[in-house]
């Protein structure tokens, strides 16, 4: 199913769209993805932009910044507006199902045995261990991501919104809302000021 | 009726939730514990604990150990859906606005500058992990390095770079791996 969502740039679908796909996809990313919305990001872009090849990664990181500046949770706004450029109205209900499930499972049968999960070392093991793998995943993304915007020719803008975004948000814990709007502005001026050096060129 | 208060609680949540993750906590401390008493303080901080070691957005367990204590599991689909309602519909909106100016120069501008920003956030977000597996909490010297989590770490990210395992696997595997460790540790 190829959807008219798809028109405006072209995408190399290197697994076909399906219902079904989304929806694994999504309810395993959910399942095992501890430690917040910016944790399932990447993993989301790299099953989806780079291995499924529904869209591209700048489209990933737009559709996420959009999700960030809604309320709501961020796995499941990105999930939904994935699944809205993917499959459209459908698309987007089964994202949002996909995402939020698992946690309502898990949520679920925690209620019941905390008290156990708590005190065992187990179980605090494997949590502990599962965090290295997350990190890595991370990095991985991240360099993946980060890595365009080095090469020559460098860009400049980019590499000072991204670093100006990270102060904010790691030294001074500015909400990340309001980071996301600033750096939209910061684009938007930028661009603005270019085409007026251009039309006076 | 119990249900439909649940589903109002989590819209109001869901509506004003900008930010995500921690931000949202102050607001589900207003509804939950002192406009609605349905946890206390104890019980609120025990909500922030499971949520930390499960998966999933904070709100999403929040909605469901809140409607499951109340009202049952029928209690934890109402808060879910409340909760999601508001977002949904949030999004929608913002997808077709996008959608429809994505082509525009000006529009085109705000997105090259989204772009790094959102980069720069998942970064943060990783760094506090790394230093959150590698240090566990205490302070961050060399000397306090847990230096099974930094091979694990290591090892995950040269696995991740040669071989197309998948993330998941590469995950739960780190974990595996440090129960084992755990076990071994205790058999000795």
């Amino acid at each position: 199913m190829r959807s008219r969502f798809a028109k405006g740039g072209f995408r190399l679908e290197k697994k076909p769209f399906s219902l079904w796909a989304l929806f694994s996809s999504t309810f395993v990313l959910s399942a095992f993805t501890f430690g917040g919305g910016y944790v399932i990001v990447p993993l989301m872009k790299k099953k989806f932009a780079d291995e499924y090849g529904w869209l591209t990664e700048e489209e990933t990181l737009e559709l996420v910044a959009l999700g960030q500046s809604s309320p709501g949770a961020i796995a499941i706004n990105a999930a939904v507006l994935l699944g809205w450029r993917c499959g459209g109205l459908p698309g987007a209900l089964v994202g949002a199902l996909g995402t939020a499930i698992p946690p309502l499972i898990i949520l679920t049968v925690m209620y019941r045995i905390y008290d156990f999960v708590r005190s065992n070392v187990y179980a605090a093991a494997l949590l502990r261990g599962m965090q290295s793998g997350i990190a890595a995943v991370i990095i991985d993304a991240v360099w993946g991501m980060a890595k365009g915007y080095f090469k020559k020719p460098v860009k400049i803008p980019s590499l000072a919104i991204m670093a100006c975004a990270f102060c904010a948000t790691w030294f001074f814990g500015v909400n990340v809302a309001v980071i996301i709007l600033a750096a939209g502005l910061a684009g938007a001026v930028w661009t603005a000021a270019q085409k007026r050096k251009e039309a006076r060129t | 009726m119990i249900y439909f208060r649940l589903f109002l609680a989590f819209l109001y949540i869901g509506l004003f939730t900008i930010g995500g993750g921690y931000a949202s906590l102050p607001i589900i401390e207003e509804q939950i514990v002192r406009l609605h008493g349905w946890l206390n303080a104890s019980e609120f901080t025990d909500l922030i604990t499971i949520s930390q070691i499960t998966p999933g957005p904070i709100a999403i367990n929040a909605a469901t150990f809140v409607g499951t204590k109340v009202a049952g599991f029928p209690g934890a689909l109402a808060a879910t859906f409340g909760f999601m309602v508001p977002p949904f519909a949030v999004v929608t909106f913002f997808f077709f606005i996008y959608r429809k100016y994505r082509q525009m120069t000006l529009m085109q501008g705000i997105m090259a500058g989204l772009r790094p920003a959102v980069v720069a956030l998942i970064a943060a977000a990783g760094l506090s992990i790394l230093i959150t597996a590698l240090w566990d909490g205490a302070a961050v010297t060399l000397g306090n390095i847990n230096l099974l989590s930094c091979v694990l770490t290591v090892l995950a990210l040269a696995v991740l770079k040669k071989f197309k395992v998948d993330q998941i696997i590469v995950i739960f595997g780190c974990g595996l791996v440090f129960m084992a460790a755990e076990w071994l540790k205790n058999a000795l």
